[in-house]
Order: structure tokens, then C-alpha cells, then sequence
């Protein structure tokens, strides 16, 4: 088939990958970029529960505006979207809920 | 640069500050600084470039180049050149009016810090809006403009198999652009039909260039056999703790579901509904509002190049109505100019100049906006269990009733609920809980104005409130749950 919109998904050069964990389990991602964006890539997308219901709640604007990203990292809640992915740290979600 | 902190030091006093580092206020701090003001350019990303040219972040190392990022680095090479004091990563949530001038109160590395300015260029910008609909708060969900965030900033698509669905050019620019970065489009899903693109061909003729662009978005994902369902939206969607399938359905001219439905498999959705101008940075600066359907709902009220009827306030770009990124440059470099003239520079003649290439740029833009804009029919996609307030977990039932014991404001579901008083702001809720108060009263929607905006603009953590401002009756938004 031929493919007009090529996908050049192989002619992005990115910085090395560096581990982190996400709720104790390890995960990779490239370092500089945001956390949301590691933990999209690994396919965990729920972030936290919704204080009101526990429904799941993941990020969903993308630019520091909605909120639904947030995580904790070391002890402070943060937008997931807007933080920089640093080697070595611990980030777990924000859960109410019993599903985990 | 150092951080005044504090009463520590005295801000100087900047001749023009710029809020918003986009197409507007990138040309607005260059065209200031050519006639030797003394600039500084703020803005909460960490590079210039706004949403159209969002920088790409420091884990991407080299990468195809895209018209977006080229504009981008072009921009960010003359900001650079010109020597413009901008300081990014920097959030502005509060804006008040001093004999001097104006001060503006920033966040930055999680300090406040607070400016003084003798006259603001207001270029925030817009946000975007997506009609609730059943399951659209399960992690998954992207808004379809935010999504491009994710593409332009760290080149990932935003799953292995995305539906996107929503409104105007976007869902095909979206579309094409997870092609690109290895993702795969289930399905595009969009409530134009192409005779409502065929009705905007004479915009389109204007633009070519953007036109053929588009055009070539589509012809892609025909080649690609992925499926274009015109005239149809997602409706719902299922999955237990994030998107599983999602459901799709046709809908009538005005917007409103009909028929059967039909479900697609899919671990991620994009999904939006056009953009509405960001507001609240200009109305906290008392420049007043008006309503207009064709620039995507309430705007600030301004008059020639970005003047306001406040004095020392100019706004430029999408925040004074959504006509696009190429009229935005324009619109920002008159508002440069008349800060500048406000200021004792002489610009009228070049000003004049630039009037009839921006009058032409926006309405191209114009086009675009009202393919965009949602039509009345798209408010019955919410349901009456579906969340409308994502902060609060609000259902469009809770908000009817309090509609029916005599809300007729967004104000008052506002302080009856807290529905838009929560971390976000009510940027997510405000406008679909006006719009179904105009549907549920059968009321214009230009009768129902949005809340007052009240500061900080963005969340500001309590711990950056030193204790040498004034800051007791600001009221501190629920703090983010923790
Ligand atoms: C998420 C999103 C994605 C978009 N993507 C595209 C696209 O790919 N193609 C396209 O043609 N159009 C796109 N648009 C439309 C877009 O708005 C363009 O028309 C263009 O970017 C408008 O330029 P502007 O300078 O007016 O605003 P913007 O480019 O939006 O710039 C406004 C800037 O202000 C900053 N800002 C706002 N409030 C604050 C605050 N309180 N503190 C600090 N900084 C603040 C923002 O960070 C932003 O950089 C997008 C819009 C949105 C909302
Ligand atoms: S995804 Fe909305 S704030 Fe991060």
C-alpha cells in the first residue's frame, strides 16, 4: 500500500531512556520529556481518582489547564503534562478508589 | 535573571509586557522592541511558539521538521535576535491596576513574583471545548487541540489505536499527525459533512497553501483506508478504567444525534468541539465582554489594532476571537505597534499597512472557526448522568436542578455548586453548562455571560503566597486533593 503521510516515527532521535517508577513499578522513558507523556507511552493512564465519585482519571488537556494529570512526586502533587521526566524518581498516582 | 521575591527588591518598570509568547504576542514584543521599547514577553510554556508552534521539549534530539516547527523556530530565532527579555515557565494569575501602570503577579519555579508594567499587550490565546458526553472522563480521553500538544512538544502519539472525533480542520490535522508518528487512526469522526467544507471553497480559494495542506491530510487517510465517518460524532465511551471502544453515531443538521449506533474498538480518543477565547487575563484588566457566535463566543470588546477602552491595555490574537494563527501574527504586531505609539512611537503609517493583510488573514480564519463552532444540537450529547464538571464529578442532572430552582447564570451554578470553582477554573464546564442553560430556558446564548473571573488565573500553590503581599481576599481555590 502506499503510504502518503509517512510515518516517521523512526527518523525521531531522542536522549537516552532512564527508569523510573510509577506506583513502585518501573518504567522507562526519555529523559527531558514530560512525565505524562513516559507514562502515556507505557500505557498507564489512569493517574488519579476523582476526590468526588474515585472514578479514574487521567490527563486529558495536555497544556497545565484541566488538572486531571496530577500525580505526586516527591511528597507535592504536580501536573504530570508540565513536568520534565528526571532520572531515579518516584511518582505515584492520586487514589481513592478500591480498584487501584 | 534573578527572582524579585517578596518586597526584597522593587520591580523595575517595563515599558510593555506581553502575556502569551504565541503568533500574537511573539509579534507583538518584536514589533515593540523595534521601536525600542523596553519588552518583556511572558509565558507559562518554556519556549515561545504558543499552541500552533509549541516547541518541542529536551528529550528530542533532531526530528523531521513540519511547517509548525519551522514557523516555531523561526519566531523563536527573531525573539532571540531582537534580544526580548522572556522568561518562560512563568504563569501569570493575577493582573491589578496601580497609579503607575499595572502589576501583574506571576508564579514561576513556584515562587510569586510580581512585575510592574506602564502598559500590558494581553495575547492568552485560546482553549478549547468539548461537549461532555458519557464516559468522556475516562483516562484515554484527550481533548483533540490538547492532543497536539503531545505532538508537537514530545512526538508521541497519544495511544496504539486513536479515534478522533470533533470539529473544523483539526480532527484532520490530528488525525494525519498521529499517521506520522507511528500511531494508528481507527477512525476519524467528524460533524461536518463535505458539503458544509464544499459551502467554505471561496474561503478556501484565499488560501491555497492551506487549503491544498488539507486537502492532502485527507487524501492520506483515504489512502490509508482509514475510515471518515462525515456528519457523525462519538457519542460515548466504554472501558473499565480507561477507553476500551467507543460508540459513533449520525447526526441531524442541527447537530443532535439520530439513529443507530455502532461501536469501535480503540485505547485512546481525541475530542473537541472548536476553541473559545481565553478571557480572563483582558476581563481582570476591566476591559468588557461582548458575544459574538462568529469569533467562538464572549470576547473582550477592543477597537482598532488591539486598542481597549481601558488605557495602557491592547489585546491581540486569538483571545479577542478565534481567527486563526496567521491572522493572530498580524493582529499581535499591530498591538505592538499601538502599545509602542501609546507610548510616544509613531506607527500609524505602518500600521496601516498591515489592517486590510490582517482583515484578509482573519477572514480565512473566520471560515475555519465557523466550521468549528458547535452547532445547537451537539448540547444533546450530554447526558443527564454525564459528568459536566470534571473537578467536582457534576452531572448534567445535578446542574439542571439547579438550574430549575432559578440558576439562570453560569454565576449562580457557580456558587450554588461549585461547578467551576474547582482546580481547573470552570475552563472545562463553563461554557457547556451556558449553553445548556440557553437550551434548557430557550435563551440566546448571548444572554448568559460567563462568571466573573476571579484570581489566581492559574493555580498557585499556597505555599508560593509570601507573606509580604496582600494576598488574604484572594480566594485560594479548593487546593488540589491530595
Ligand atoms: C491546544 C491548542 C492547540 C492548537 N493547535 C493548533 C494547530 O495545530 N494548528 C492551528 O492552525 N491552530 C491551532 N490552534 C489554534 C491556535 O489558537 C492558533 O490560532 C494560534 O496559536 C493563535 O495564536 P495566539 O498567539 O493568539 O495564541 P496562542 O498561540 O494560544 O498563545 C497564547 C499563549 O499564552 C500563554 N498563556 C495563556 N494564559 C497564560 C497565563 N495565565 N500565564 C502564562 N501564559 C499564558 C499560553 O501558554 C500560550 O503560549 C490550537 C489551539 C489550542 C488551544
Ligand atoms: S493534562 Fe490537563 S493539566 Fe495536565
Amino acid at each position: 500500500m502506499i503510504r502518503l503521510a509517512p510515518d516517521q516515527s523512526a527518523q525521531i532521535r531522542r536522549t537516552e531512556k532512564v527508569e523510573f517508577t510509577f506506583d513502585g513499578t518501573a518504567i522507562w522513558g526519555h529523559a527531558g520529556e514530560s512525565l505524562a507523556a513516559a507514562l502515556i507511552r507505557s500505557g498507564r493512564l489512569h493517574l488519579r481518582d476523582a476526590p468526588e465519585d474515585t472514578d479514574p482519571r487521567g490527563a486529558f488537556c495536555l497544556m497545565g489547564l484541566c488538572q486531571e494529570c496530577l500525580v505526586v512526586l516527591e511528597g507535592q502533587t504536580v501536573e504530570s503534562c508540565r513536568i520534565e521526566l528526571q532520572p531515579g524518581i518516584d511518582v505515584t498516582s492520586l487514589r481513592y478508589g478500591a480498584d487501584g | 535573571m534573578l527572582l524579585l521575591c517578596g518586597t526584597a527588591q522593587m520591580a523595575d518598570l517595563i515599558d510593555i509586557l506581553v502575556v502569551g509568547a504565541g503568533p500574537a504576542g511573539g509579534n507583538a514584543a518584536l514589533a515593540a522592541a523595534r521601536h525600542g521599547k523596553h519588552v518583556v514577553l511572558l509565558d507559562e510554556q518554556v519556549k515561545p511558539g504558543g499552541q500552533i508552534w509549541r516547541a518541542k521539549d529536551s528529550s528530542i534530539l533532531s526530528a523531521p521538521q513540519t511547517p509548525e516547527s519551522s514557523a516555531g523556530d523561526a519566531l523563536r530565532a527573531q525573539i532571540t535576535k531582537a534580544q526580548i527579555d522572556h522568561r518562560g515557565s512563568t504563569r501569570i494569575w493575577q493582573i491589578e491596576r496601580q497609579t503607575e501602570g499595572w502589576d501583574v503577579h506571576v508564579l514561576r519555579d513556584g515562587q510569586v513574583e510580581r512585575l510592574t508594567t506602564k502598559t500590558l499587550v494581553l495575547a492568552t490565546g485560546a482553549h478549547e471545548f468539548v461537549q461532555p458526553i458519557p464516559g468522556w472522563t475516562k483516562p484515554g480521553v484527550f481533548g483533540l487541540a490538547g492532543a497536539t500538544a503531545l505532538f508537537k512538544q514530545n512526538l508521541s502519539p497519544p495511544g496504539q489505536r486513536t479515534i478522533v472525533s470533533g470539529t473544523g480542520p483539526l480532527v484532520f490535522f490530528v488525525a494525519s499527525e498521529i499517521c506520522r508518528l507511528g500511531g494508528t487512526v481507527a477512525a476519524v469522526v467528524t460533524p461536518n459533512t463535505r458539503r458544509d467544507w464544499v459551502a467554505k471553497l471561496p474561503a478556501l480559494a484565499r488560501r491555497v497553501d492551506l487549503a491544498l495542506r488539507g486537502a492532502l491530510w485527507i487524501v492520506h487517510l483515504m489512502m490509508d483506508r482509514i475510515p471518515i465517518f462525515w456528519g457523525c460524532s462519538v457519542v460515548s465511551v466504554e472501558g473499565v478504567a480507561r477507553v476500551e471502544s467507543a460508540e459513533i453515531q449520525k447526526l441531524d443538521a442541527n447537530w443532535a444525534p439520530k439513529g443507530e449506533t455502532w461501536s469501535i474498538d480503540a485505547d485512546s480518543l481525541c475530542l473537541g468541539h472548536g476553541l473559545i477565547p481565553s478571557i480572563e487575563a483582558p476581563q481582570l484588566s476591566g476591559v468588557t465582554i461582548s458575544y459574538r457566535s462568529d469569533l467562538g463566543g464572549w470576547v473582550p470588546d477592543i477597537g482598532e489594532d488591539g486598542a481597549t477602552s481601558v488605557e495602557g491595555v491592547f489585546l491581540c490574537g486569538d483571545g479577542t476571537g478565534i481567527r486563526g494563527a496567521a491572522a493572530a501574527e498580524l493582529h499581535g504586531t499591530l498591538a505592538g505597534l499601538s502599545a509602542a505609539e501609546h507610548l510616544g512611537a509613531r506607527t500609524a503609517k505602518e500600521r496601516a499597512t498591515l489592517r486590510s493583510r490582517f482583515n484578509r488573514a482573519a477572514r480565512f480564519g473566520l471560515a475555519m472557526t465557523a466550521l468549528s463552532t458547535p452547532r445547537p444540537g451537539l448540547a444533546m450529547l450530554t447526558k443527564p448522568d454525564t459528568i459536566v464538571c470534571r473537578c467536582e464529578s457534576l452531572t448534567q442532572t445535578r446542574i439542571a436542578q439547579e438550574v430549575e430552582v432559578g440558576a439562570a447564570s453560569t454565576n449562580a451554578v457557580k456558587s450554588g455548586l461549585r461547578a467551576g470553582m474547582g482546580p481547573c477554573g470552570g475552563k472545562y464546564c463553563q461554557t457547556a453548562i451556558a449553553r445548556f442553560i440557553a437550551m434548557h430556558e430557550n435563551r440566546p446564548e448571548a444572554e448568559i455571560p460567563p462568571s466573573a473571573p476571579r484570581p489566581p488565573l492559574r493555580p498557585v500553590p499556597v505555599s508560593a503566597l509570601s507573606a509580604d503581599f496582600d494576598y488574604d481576599d484572594l480566594p485560594i481555590p479548593k487546593p488540589a486533593p491530595l
